[in-house]
């Protein structure tokens, strides 16, 4: 018995470490980039959009657009597809083929993010630039890796919100003469909306964090971006751009761009937790 | 005009198809594009040897020596943290504010994206504890960014065994751990293996954090505290600095050919656990 209390003892340390790694990482960030932006001036900071290092300029406004203009553009199509998917999947399909496709949506998740984004240079972005015009490299073309990336994350969460949606909802829908369709659209997206809003945001983080496959076919030019088909930079590749040469300010200024990434994400994450966490409540009650 | 139901359901239903036949048409296509362009330039002699002029030439032996380090080492350390939190959130404890702060700080961890995990890396192993752009550096980084996944999936596995198998060990005078470790973790041990697969899949094909923890050296690695370029980051270099398009081409295959296999893997783990437990 005593030693079944040690174990569980240990176990509770160990179990401790992702909270503390994560108190780490914020520590850390933070320490390295809050001071240069009181230095510089949140409002310089934040809302300058003139970033050269080789001056002491350092305003990330751009890239923060940047950010959010690939991030909106990749939460539209990836959300068009992984919601048919889903929907496809769990309404539609047979269930030997939906069994048999789920692992190749992982397999999706599991191809590196290089991979993408360098598939993306050599077909879409050629693609992009013969027939719309533009270098190519822009806003357009990263929405569209970005929304292929994402895909997985979406489809997966959203797939658990359907499924968690009561058989009797459907079934009472179809016995009141409603076609399959006009089932899905009137009970199932109603019913799991939550579910699905928490997985299209947390899909969004998950495209405002990724860094190597935006650099490739983003284009990275400083100026906020006028169209879609402009080339565009982002917060993760400005970091992952300079890293490797910043020193001094600059690499703190570096810091601090990881920190308002870093900012965001929490916010976005937090959202998608209470958002399910509220379902979860919800479902108890009833 | 107004379509009738039954016509909208068809269209509706037909543009979803449409949109799902995409999807897998793309992935194929990018396996199919990678593999087509790089197998060829796959020899045993590039797979055997170190690279000459920055890639142009030679092979990648020092960078696929470099993933399997970093990424190894990296799951070695999370799989048994991973593995006793979940063991702590579901066998040893109520759910309560304590479980609730655990799952909070995973679920956290989980979001955060590879780049500031590699500026963490960065400042907190390779400066201030001073290890440099390591393996060990990109290892440990690696270890805390799927740290998460391997919680999640190991508690799903470990929930999924049938209570009656805790039952008849309690039952039979086991004591508790006894009955986790004995009972609970050997039934549960495919599903939990699957998460750790996935894992090392993970560790492999990431480059924004182990770009700025490993950094980049062509040589091999010699010990833990050396500097190593893994395959994913190899391939980025190769291809965006136009170094080699044959051999960009030929690293990613490997790479490609490596997650193929992890994920052929976890998908049989998989199936043997959904069998084990009952499913």
């Amino acid at each position: 018995m005593k030693r079944d209390k040690v174990i569980g003892a240990i176990l509770l340390a160990v179990a401790l470490s992702a909270i503390t790694g994560l108190a780490i990482i914020t520590v850390f960030i933070f320490r390295e980039g809050v001071p240069i932006i009181l230095r510089v001036g949140p409002r310089q900071f934040f809302l300058s959009t003139d970033w050269d290092p080789s001056l002491g300029h350092f305003g990330i406004l751009s890239m923060m657009v940047g950010s959010l203009f690939v991030t909106v553009g990749a939460a539209v199509i990836g959300v068009v597809f992984s919601l048919s998917l889903a929907i496809v999947l769990t309404q539609f399909a047979p269930p030997g083929l939906s069994a048999a496709l789920k692992p190749v949506i992982e397999l999706l998740a599991g191809i590196p993010s290089v991979v993408y984004g360098f598939v993306g240079v050599v077909t879409l972005v050629p693609l992009i630039r013969q027939w719309l015009g533009g270098p190519g490299l822009s806003v357009l073309a990263a929405s569209i890796v970005l929304g292929v990336m994402i895909l997985p994350t979406i489809t997966s969460i959203a797939i658990d919100a359907l499924q968690a949606v009561p058989k009797s909802y459907l079934e009472g829908s179809i016995a009141l003469g409603a076609t399959r369709w006009q089932t899905v659209t009137m009970v199932l997206l109603r019913a799991a909306r939550s579910g699905l809003v928490a997985a299209i945001i947390l899909g969004m983080g998950r495209a405002i964090g990724e860094t190597m496959a935006v650099i490739m076919v983003a284009g990275n030019a400083l100026d906020v971006p006028r169209s879609l088909l402009a080339p565009v930079r982002t917060l993760t590749s400005n970091i992952a751009l300079e890293m490797g040469y910043a020193s001094g300010d600059h690499r703190q200024a570096l810091f601090a761009t990881g920190v308002t990434l870093f900012v965001i994400i929490t916010i976005l994450n937090t959202a998608a937790l209470a958002i399910s966490r509220q379902r979860a409540g919800k479902r108890r009650a009833t | 005009m107004r379509l009738s139901p039954v016509t909208s359901q068809r269209l509706a239903v037909g543009f979803m198809w449409l949109l799902t036949g995409i999807t897998f048409a793309v992935l194929v296509f990018i396996l199919a594009f990678i593999l087509v362009h790089g197998l060829p330039h796959v020899t045993w002699t590039f797979l055997t040897h170190s690279p000459a002029s920055m890639g142009r030439e030679g092979g990648i032996f020092p960078m696929i020596l470099g993933t399997f380090l970093v990424a190894g080492l990296a799951v070695l350390l999370a799989a048994p943290i991973g593995v006793a939190t979940a063991v702590y959130l579901s066998e040893y404890t109520r759910e309560g504010r304590l479980t609730l702060v655990i799952r909070f700080g995973a679920d956290c961890l989980s979001g955060v994206p590879s780049i500031i995990f590699g500026l963490f890396g960065f400042v907190f192993f390779a400066i201030t504890l001073g290890m440099g752009l390591s393996v060990l550096s990109g290892s440990l980084t690696l270890a805390l960014m799927v740290l998460p996944t391997i919680i999640r999936t190991s508690e799903e596995a470990i929930r999924a065994v049938p209570t009656s198998y805790r039952e008849v060990s309690l039952g039979l005078g086991g004591t508790r751990w006894q009955t986790v470790f004995y009972v609970v973790l050997r039934s549960a041990l495919p599903g939990i293996s699957t998460g750790i697969v996935l894992s090392l899949g993970r560790s492999i094909s990431e480059t924004a954090a182990v770009m700025l923890t490993a950094g980049s050296a062509l040589r091999l690695p010699r010990s833990l505290f050396d500097s190593s370029r893994t395959l994913a980051l190899h391939f980025y270099l190769l291809s965006r600095e136009g170094i080699s398009m044959p051999n960009a081409y030929a690293t990613a295959s490997v790479l490609i050919i490596a997650i193929l296999a992890l994920n052929l893997l976890a998908y049989a783990l998989m199936r043997r656990f959904a069998v084990k437990v009952g499913h």
